[in-house]
């Protein structure tokens, strides 16, 4: 979806202002919540695509006026009344008005460890065919998902060279919407900065895509020491 | 390393309206049965004091002083970094990304906060703020400045977009000066921003 956490390329927000000596958490509350969103999660209630999803549904509005933890906060809430956990009223409450459901499993203290090291990979196997290769000039498509996706608006439309392979991992537009892991290729591309934002630099951008989010435009193997002047004659192929 | 006990300024009777929010929630997934109170402490502490940068900066404390662990670091940083201890939540699929005199590498998540939490922690506030998801890739150099760090016009600024579920560590040039350092003083000198790409390594600093 074209929400508000898609926000690479604008302007408008200010400088960045890192600060010195910052501290983990700002607020016990902050603890809370970050650590009530790790448990719930390992729950399996929901995965990590329905997590951001849950998130990027925030009115934008809202969502560029919280902190990020108020985001997660506002999040979990949505996650747990969609699937019937809580209800809003008891979220607002902080008493159960209606029978706990069953969960596939809770996190104990004595999980904690394991369930951290083991972590969620993301990677598939998959019996789809690799289309692209590294070298390979594509195109990110220019598509605009109602749902979930990862694709973000910058690199629509932009031609740029595939660098590394990453294997088949869930994607994201299935999973976060229920409708299973869909293995897909992921691939890391390069983008010039003169592709994405118009202007002569040697800098680049890299962004992990899936295969459904790219097409071919011809021309395999661009040698990298052509750069972004391949790129350019590529697109206009 | 920020070990500071901030944090308990919204304590006793002066709650704030989020707080409130907060406490009310986990008082409901405790008394539903959802959470366990032991592992939600658990993983505050977990996440507060023993994960951390100073893992990265051992990461690359290492690479610096150990050729083959260098090379094992470029082709599949994953198992490099879990033979080091560091794995896990968010740090499932890694890739090291090695400055040099042309090149210097920098980390964002426009779309969301994705950060290599076994080898970094948890990001500050910065790296999930809205100025620099926005700006990093459209701004590098910008951004880079407002932290103090000024890149030759000579070098590629390469910004990386973590969209998926890799997650990037960068490598910083090791500063001259150093030789003959152990790992040990080496990684001391290592800071958090060096390995998102928004700092340098300096010595001295």
């Amino acid at each position: 979806m074209n929400g508000p956490q898609d926000m690479g390329g604008q302007t408008g927000f200010g400088p960045v202002m890192p600060e010195i000596n910052e501290p983990v958490f700002h607020a016990d509350w902050e603890r809370r919540i970050l650590a009530l969103t790790v448990a719930m999660g390992a729950t399996g209630s929901w995965n990590i695509d329905a997590s951001r999803h849950a998130r990027e549904k925030i009115p934008a509005l809202k969502y560029w006026s919280s902190s990020y933890y108020e985001i997660w906060l506002q999040g979990l809430i949505k996650l747990m009344t969609e699937r019937g956990l809580v209800t809003d009223a008891e979220a607002v409450s902080g008493h159960m008005q209606v029978a706990a459901k069953p969960l596939k499993r809770v996190l104990t203290a004595e999980n904690v460890p394991a369930t951290r090291t083991k972590g969620g990979p993301s990677n598939r196997p998959s019996n789809r065919q690799q289309s692209f290769a590294v070298g390979d000039t594509v195109r990110a498509r220019n598509i605009h998902p109602t749902g979930h996706t990862r694709l973000p608006r910058y690199a629509r439309g932009k031609v740029g060279e595939i660098v590394l392979v990453h294997g088949t991992h869930v994607f994201p537009d299935s999973s976060a919407h229920g409708r299973g892991d869909d293995p897909q290729w992921l691939y890391t591309v390069r983008f010039s900065a003169r592709e994405l934002w118009g202007r002569e630099s040697l800098d680049h951008v890299h962004i992990d895509l899936w295969e459904p989010y790219l097409e071919s435009i011809g021309g395999t193997g661009v040698p990298r020491a052509l750069g972004g002047a391949s790129l350019r004659h590529g697109r206009e192929a | 390393m920020p070990h500071d006990e901030h944090g308990n300024d919204h304590g006793g009777s002066g709650l704030s309206p989020i707080a409130l929010r907060v406490k009310a929630l986990e008082s409901l997934l405790v008394e539903k049965g959802y959470v366990d109170p032991a592992a939600l402490d658990l993983l505050v502490d977990t996440y507060e004091t023993k994960i951390g940068p100073r893992n990265g900066a051992r990461v690359v404390a290492k690479a610096w002083t150990d050729q083959a662990f260098a090379d094992r670091l470029k082709t599949d940083a994953t198992a490099a970094i879990v033979s080091l201890g560091y794995e896990g939540r968010q740090g499932e699929h890694m890739v090291a990304l090695f400055n040099t005199p042309q090149v210097h590498n920098m980390v964002v998540c426009t779309l969301c906060s994705c950060y290599p939490w076994p080898v970094l922690g948890l990001p500050p506030v910065w790296y999930k703020s809205m100025p620099y998801r926005s700006r990093a890739v459209i701004d590098p150099r910008g951004v880079l400045s407002e932290f103090g760090v000024s890149i030759p016009d000579h070098m590629e600024v390469r910004v990386w977009d973590s969209t998926a579920e890799v997650r990037y560590l960068v490598v910083p040039q090791r500063p001259a000066g150093t030789d003959g350092w152990s790992q040990e003083q080496l990684a001391a000198i290592v800071t958090r921003d060096s390995m998102i790409g928004t700092g340098l390594v300096k010595f001295p600093p």
